[in-house]
Parts: C-alpha cells; structure tokens; sequence
C-alpha cells in the first residue's frame, strides 16, 4: 500500500449547523450555517479558499445535481467546485476530496462540505431511492432498515445469540447515545429515552424498533484543509492532522456468492485494515480514544465495533452489556449521541462525526469533553451491509 | 393413427384463503343473507398475482423436471389476462424459459374459454403443446359472486408420447344465453337471476352439448366414471347430470377450499380428478358461456406413470388461512387505502433494459463462470469472484428458478411501501452456490428462520399503476406452510 496522506493535511477549521427538522431553512441556509462558523474557527475568508468538494446525497429531494447549489450559496466564486454522492460516506468523501487536493500540492487550501435536506418530502424516513433501470427490475424494494436488520438474523446465527439478549445489546446502544445526546447542543434529540421504551418500541424492521433507528434531520457540516506548515503560518499552535481517510465499496462478493453470513459488514474490515495502516494503528481497542460510527440502526452499531476490531468477533454484545461504550468507558462511542440522536442528513453526517472528534481532540466539547483524547475514528456504511460503503477516517493530533 | 392426448398436467392454486364466514360477517348489516354462503375458505390471489402467473405455476406443476424441449406453442386461455394488447401468453412462454420457437396464443371471452380451448387443442395431433388456463376473478363486495370467486390455474401438455388421457368426443353449443358479462371496459360482472340461468340456461343447453359429445365419443352415460360441471352455481351439477342420465360420481366443485375460478374451474377440476384417474376412466368436462362445451376423455394406461410435482391436492394442502377480509379486497383493488407517501415511487420500467436482460429477469438465469464455477445473479461483466474476475463472455446459463434454496438472512419490513406488509425480505442462499436479496412472500404466520426451506415463485415485482404495466420477476416463498 502506498504511504498515505498522514499527518500531510491539517484541519484549519471546522463548522457544524445544528441537526434538526428546519422547517424554516433551506439546504442554503444549513450550509452558510457551517460555512461561518469554520471561516471563524480557521480565521481565514471566503477567498482564500482554493477548491471546495460538496456533497449532498439525495439531490431529487435536495436542491439538484452539481455543484452549482454549493458554489451559489457559499458564493466560492471562480474556483473549482466539485459536487460529489456516495450516499452514507459522502462527507467523508468531500473530506477525502478535499485532504487528496491538500496532499496533492493542487491546493494550498480546500472546503469539504455537506449538507442535506431530508425534510422537504412530507414525511419520515428516507424516500425509495432509484436503483438503476436494471436494479429496479430484480431488486427487492426494502427500505434502510430492512436492509440493516438482517445483521441481525445473521449475527444471531452465527453466534447463537438469543433474540433476547441481542435486543438487550443493541437496546443499551440506543440507551447510550442518548444518555450522551443530552449533551449536545447541536443535536435533534436531547433526552434521555428509558430503556424500557426502547425495548417495547412499535417494530420498523424485526428486531428493529423505532428507537433502534437513527433520526431524520435536516443539517450540514463543513472542514477546511490545509498543510501543517500553512496552518501554523496562519497562527495555528494546536494543530489536528488526518492520520487516514479509506474507503470500501462491495464488488458483489457478499450479496452474489455464497461465503459471507450476514453477521458482519466486509467492507467495514476492509476499510478498517486500510485505514489503520494508513494511520499506523495495531491495537485499535488500545489506542482509539473514541468512536464516532455509523448508527443508523442499532444493530450497525453493535456490529461495526467488532469490524473495527474493538470489540472481538461475537464480543460486542458483551462489551455494550459491560459499558465499554458508554461515555465513561474504555472506547466512548458516539460521544456526541450519533446519528441516534443528531440524526442522519446523509452528505453531512461524516463531516459531522469528524467535527466531534475534532472538537474533543481541541478540549473544546463542554461537557462531552472526555478526558485527553488522542486519537478519533469516524465511520460511515453507505447502502446495505452487504452492498454498499464503508468510510473510515481517522483524526488526531500532530 | 398416431395416439395424441393429454400426457401432463398440472394446478395451481393461491396459497392464499379466505374464510367466507369473514366476508359474511362484514356484509351483515346489508345482506344478512349472505350468511348461508358463509362456510369454508375460498382462493385470493396475493397482490402480486395474476392470470399470468398463476398459469406459469401451473405450468412448472404439470412439467416437472422432464425436459421441456420439443413444446412448439403455448396457449394461455382467462377472462383476466393482464394485458389487453400484449401478447400474454409470451410473458408465460419466457418464465418457462421455452424458447423462441415457440408460438404463443391468448384466449378468452368466456368462463368456457378454457375447456374449449383445450377441446380445439386436442384436435391438434402431432404438436407437442401446452395448453393453460387461469383466472383471477373479480367480484362485487357483497356480491354473491364474492363468496363463489376463487383462482387458480391448470396446465396440460398435449402430446404424442405417453399419453395419458386422449379425447374421445367432444361437442359445442353457442347461444344467445347472457347469464353474466363483463365489459372490457368494467371491472365487475353483471349477472341475471340465478333461477333464470339455471333453469333457462344450464339444465337446457349444457344438457345437449353433454348428449352430443357422449354421441360422438359413442358412448352413454353409463359409461362415465365421472362428470366435470364447473360452475359458480350450487346444484348445478347434479341437475345436469339428472338431465343426461348419468347416475355416477359427480366431481367436487372445489368450493370449500377453492371457490370458483373461472375459465380455469373446469380444468383444475380435471387435473384433481385425474390425480386420482386410473386407466380407462371416462371423464366427461362441461363448461357453461355463451353456449356449452362438453369434453369426453378417456384415461390410458400410462396414468400411472406420471405424477405433477404436487398436483391440485398439494396447492390447495398448501395455503395460508386468513380472516383478514379487508386484506383480499385491498389486493383485488376493491379498497383504496392510505398506502403513505412512500406509495407514491414511480413503477416505469425502462422497456430497453428490460429486453437486454430479457433472460435473466424471464427465466431466473444466473451465470456459471466456466473458469472458476461460482453460479452468479445478476450476471455482470466480470466473474464476482474476487479471485478469478473472468469475463461473462464465457458464464454457462444456470437457471435458479427450480433449484433448492434457503433463508439466509431475513426481515419484515413495516417501513417500505409494500401492499402486503410486512415485506419480507432476505438473501437466498441457493445450494448451488448462487445467492441474491429477494423478497419472501405467502409467509404464514410461522415467520422465517434462517434455513427455512424455499422455492421460487413467479410473481409480479411492481405494478406501474400509472401506465398499467406489470414488472415481472421470481420471488421466494416458504416451500411448505405449516397451515
């Protein structure tokens, strides 16, 4: 494998709107939102910025295609913009577009932002998406949870988990970010939910509740890029570099041929092993500090702790159980509350994980704060688990 | 004179039934008098199921494993055949994955579209043919009608080789005789009074196309093991069988476990009788529309050396009981209910993709990379292997379509727009190696496991209600229900 961007980009600044249903705001108005308050925290103006990648996910409820949308609205007038969907990883990817154009020398800075808008289509969850003209014609049509709580099945079968305890497990990773959530200022849903209520909630998709799944908000979250020494040029002392950004994508391995059993997520691994690599990590249990992974469902969650190799294979359900993931264990994840209680605007969700861990990394988290945080993993799972995307990016300081 | 006659058959009935005392309980505060009617279960089809699909399972009853080369036409005959100007019975010649060559016919027009058909098919020595017949009848809701209506399907193959029932006379009458109708433009049948048709019609004029054919096959009555009168009409049999002096064994009417299916009834009922046939059995089949047709076959020796892969007894054995009255009519589009916003995803199909993949999406076909044998739906370009990438160029065709399978994973999504919901959905690991996400349906109240056993059914994907045109592809189903 190649060397890597490690510690080549720096974070100058970083912006994060606040998630929620905006009835009274436009994607425009959540992007601007993010987009000042990094020009603030980065100390730089609009100008100064060489390149910026926008992405938005699902544009046929957004404001359309291109990167038109962005440059109008921020006004990044004359530079190159770039308008970029890969669905759940899509910010990290406008992160991993932008860090590549730092790296590469193309730029001396550069934007990633994302935003989107998911509540202009009069109603909760996420609309059908398009699958292709030939997807559409053999494709069941389930939805994102159906697709996610078949780890479930597959999860139990492999360890012979009991329905029970495994609805135990993934209900105390709700209960957890949402004990966090109360904490976050910027997040949709701030209270603590009984698990209880968790556990009894109406079924989405078997074992799936209500509040085994992720919200549906409105939001934006944007990082500025630069070089260590351009950073420290412009007045930087504490500085947070990218130790790595990688991808997954599915070749059809698991969802074609017989092999995977549909109790983990394959590109997960991947991306994991690519990632630590890139970032120089052997003991990821050891040496995360916190995790910022992509809860859309409960079950992903549980799961995506032993893909990332916190949690061994068939541990997780202990280790939610022991608390190793609660804001005073070992490895906090979902700090911030998640996706669970931030909710999910596609484009913007991976930019807006890595803007806790880049918050926590500069103690500036208020009362999440965790004690010294060195390292930072975000984790994005576009699509279905077994036909989709992972994104890693791992932040930390220089 | 080479032999000719039936030398398969098969039946298909909906896994799904209705308890008629449902539909006489919603009904009782405006026809209280449909209580009578109120006693055994009747057929319903699943939203995704239509004419076409029901014959295409008919078809895989009546066909098995044996080879399905040499079949050189295909005849669908139904009163409701999806499609008024596309060529129905093709759609059901590409989901048996017979060929080209192979030519295809609609028939309809009348609930004897099917016992005629069939009898002008016997006619045709030397061709190798299937003949199938399915309906899936509306009804009014509190319609006697209603509580007649079943579906089903059967299936035959004509040929040379191993006959097993040949015809030895038959006869048809046309008349002037409207009991009920249906205009192409109508949903629903508008019938006359049940006294007048059966009085008027059917003791006059099945009676004399029954006398015509026993005088063409020449033979009496006496000489019947058994007599076929399908009709949605109680007593009807009986008073025809008075009519023609025949004193034997009348068949069942299907209609505690079936109800009434139409232009198909006379058909099913005779692949249940001849499930049970033995050699030289006489079995004469009646059909009553717009005049009468009468069938005399007689069974040969070769009976015993078929069997459908479950016949009429297996479908109606396998079913999945409901009271959930409202849930037939929402499937038969009798209720217009509040499906959500999430209904409102456009169903076109792109008609170019849907050519190009013509075999795939037709016929189930999956590819058998040749270089490193992993069996593989959809077929790409490239072998999915990670290991091997070959080029699809060189895949053999692998049909998954009657290949054992199992649950791998599953749910039940309540969130999608799905009209019987929950969908369930899940990967189907095929024992041959393939394996794909698709849709589960009929699933009892016994749920999946991974590792419950399934087969493939032909269904259809997606209605585009906005263009009235069905996606067609196969799903997978429990291969028995526990019921």
């Amino acid at each position: 494998m190649a060397k890597g961007i490690k510690d080549k980009v720096a974070i100058l600044g970083m912006g994060c709107s606040k998630f929620g249903e905006h009835w009274d705001k436009g994607t425009e108005d959540l992007m601007s939102e993010a987009f000042e308050e990094a020009l603030t925290d980065a100390g730089i103006g609009r100008d100064q910025i060489d390149a910026a990648w926008y992405g938005s996910a699902l544009d046929n409820v957004n404001v359309g295609n291109s990167a038109i949308p962005a440059s109008t609205a921020l006004r990044l007038d004359g530079i190159p913009v770039t308008r970029l969907e890969n669905m759940c990883a899509t910010g990290t990817e406008a992160l991993r577009g932008a860090a590549y154009a730092v790296a590469s020398g193309a730029v001396d800075i550069a934007l990633a932002i994302g935003a989107e808008k998911l509540k202009d289509t009069g109603y909760g969850g996420l609309p059908a998406p398009f699958k292709g003209t030939f997807n559409d014609l053999w494709l069941p049509l389930g939805s994102a949870p159906a697709g996610f709580a078949q780890l479930a099945a597959g999860y139990r079968s492999r360890y012979g988990t009991s329905k029970e305890d495994l609805k135990k497990a993934i209900a105390h990773v709700s209960w957890k970010s949402h004990v966090n959530g109360v904490h976050s200022p910027k997040a949709h849903f701030r209270k603590e939910v009984p698990m209880d209520t968790i556990l009894n909630a109406p079924m989405i998709a078997d074992p799936l509740g209500i509040f085994d799944c992720s919200g549906v908000s409105d939001g934006s979250a944007c990082a500025i890029v630069t070089t260590p020494e351009i950073a420290r040029s412009l007045g930087k002392t504490d500085l947070v570099t990218i130790k790595a950004i990688q991808l997954s994508i599915s070749s059809g391995v698991e969802s074609t041929m017989a092999g995977w059993d549909g109790s983990y997520v394959r590109n997960t691994r991947n991306a994991a092993k690519r990632a630590y690599q890139e970032a120089g990590i052997t003991n990821p249990r050891e040496q995360i500090s916190l995790a910022e992974v992509h809860d859309c469902f409960s079950i992903t969650e549980l799961v995506t702790m032993e893909d990332l190799g916190i949690s061994e294979d068939g541990g997780a359900v202990k280790d939610y159980l022991d608390g190793f993931y609660d804001r005073d264990g070992k490895v906090p994840c979902q700090i911030d509350g998640g996706l669970k209680c931030f909710g999910h605007p596609i484009a913007a969700s991976g930019l807006r994980m890595a803007y806790e861990n880049y918050s926590q990394l500069l103690g500036r988290a208020g009362p999440r704060q965790l004690p010294s945080p060195s390292l930072g993993l975000s984790h994005n799972l576009g699509g279905v688990p077994y036909l989709g995307i992972a994104a890693i990016s791992i932040l930390g300081l220089l | 004179m080479t032999d000719y006659g039936i030398t398969a058959y098969g039946a298909y009935v909906p896994r799904l039934r209705l308890e008629r005392a449902s539909i006489a309980a919603a009904h009782k505060w405006m026809a209280p008098s449909l209580r009578g009617l109120g006693k055994g279960e009747r057929a319903f089809c699943s939203w995704d199921e239509d004419a076409i699909t029901m014959a295409v399972e008919a078809a895989r009853d009546a066909l098995g494993d044996k080879s399905r080369e040499g079949i050189d036409a295909l005849t669908l005959a139904s009163t409701t055949l999806p499609y008024a100007d596309l060529q129905n019975s093709v759609i059901a010649i590409g989901a048996l994955a017979l060929g080209g060559g192979v030519s295809g016919t609609d028939i309809a027009g009348s609930q004897r579209a099917g016992l005629s058909g069939l009898a002008r098919a016997l006619d045709a020595a030397g061709a190798d043919q299937l003949f199938l017949t399915s309906d899936r009848l509306r009804a009014k809701p509190a319609s006697t009608l209603e509580m007649a209506y079943g579906a089903g399907a059967a299936a035959f193959r004509l040929g040379s080789e191993k006959v097993i029932a040949r015809k030895l006379g038959g006869a048809t009458v046309a008349a002037q005789f409207i009991d009920h109708f249906r205009s192409a433009n109508h949903a629903h049948d508008y019938f006359w009074e049940e006294r007048w048709v059966r009085d008027e019609g059917y003791a006059k004029i099945v009676p004399e196309a029954a006398k015509a054919a026993l005088a063409k096959a020449g033979i009496s009555a006496a000489d019947l093991s058994v007599m076929i009168m399908a009709s949605p009409l109680k007593g009807s049999a009986e008073m025809i069988a008075r009519k023609i002096g025949f004193g034997g064994r009348i068949a069942d009417s299907l209609n505690d476990q079936v109800g009434y299916a139409g232009t198909a009834h006379p058909l099913l009922m005779l692949a249940g009788e001849l499930e049970q046939a033995k050699a030289g059995d006489r079995i004469l089949v009646l059909a009553f529309g717009q005049g009468a047709e009468a069938l005399v076959l007689e069974v040969t020796d070769a009976i015993d050396d078929f069997r459908p892969r479950r016949g009429l007894s297996g479908a109606i054995a396998d079913k999945v009981s409901t009271s959930d009255y409202l849930r037939m009519l929402s499937f038969y589009d009798e209720l217009d209910a509040e499906w959500g916003m999430r209904s409102e995803k456009s169903g076109k199909a792109a008609l170019t993709t849907l050519y190009r993949e013509a075999d795939q999406l037709s016929a189930f076909v999956a590819g058998k990379c040749r270089t490193c044998e992993t069996v593989q739906f959809p077929q790409l370009a490239y072998c999915v292997n990670p290991e091997c990438k070959a080029p699809a160029s060189q895949f053999a065709p692998e049909p998954l379509s009657d290949q054992p399978a199992s649950v791998l994973t599953f749910t039940g999504d309540w969130l999608s727009y799905y009209p019987a919901p929950p969908l369930y959905v899940g990967f189907v690991q095929f024992d041959i190696g393939a394996r794909l996400l698709m849709e589960i349906v009929d699933v009892g109240s016994e749920g999946l496991e991974v590792g419950t056993p399934l087969r493939m059914a032909y269904r259809i994907k997606e209605p585009d209600k906005v263009r009235g045109f069905n996606r067609y592809f196969w799903k997978a189903t429990p291969l028995a229900t526990g019921a």
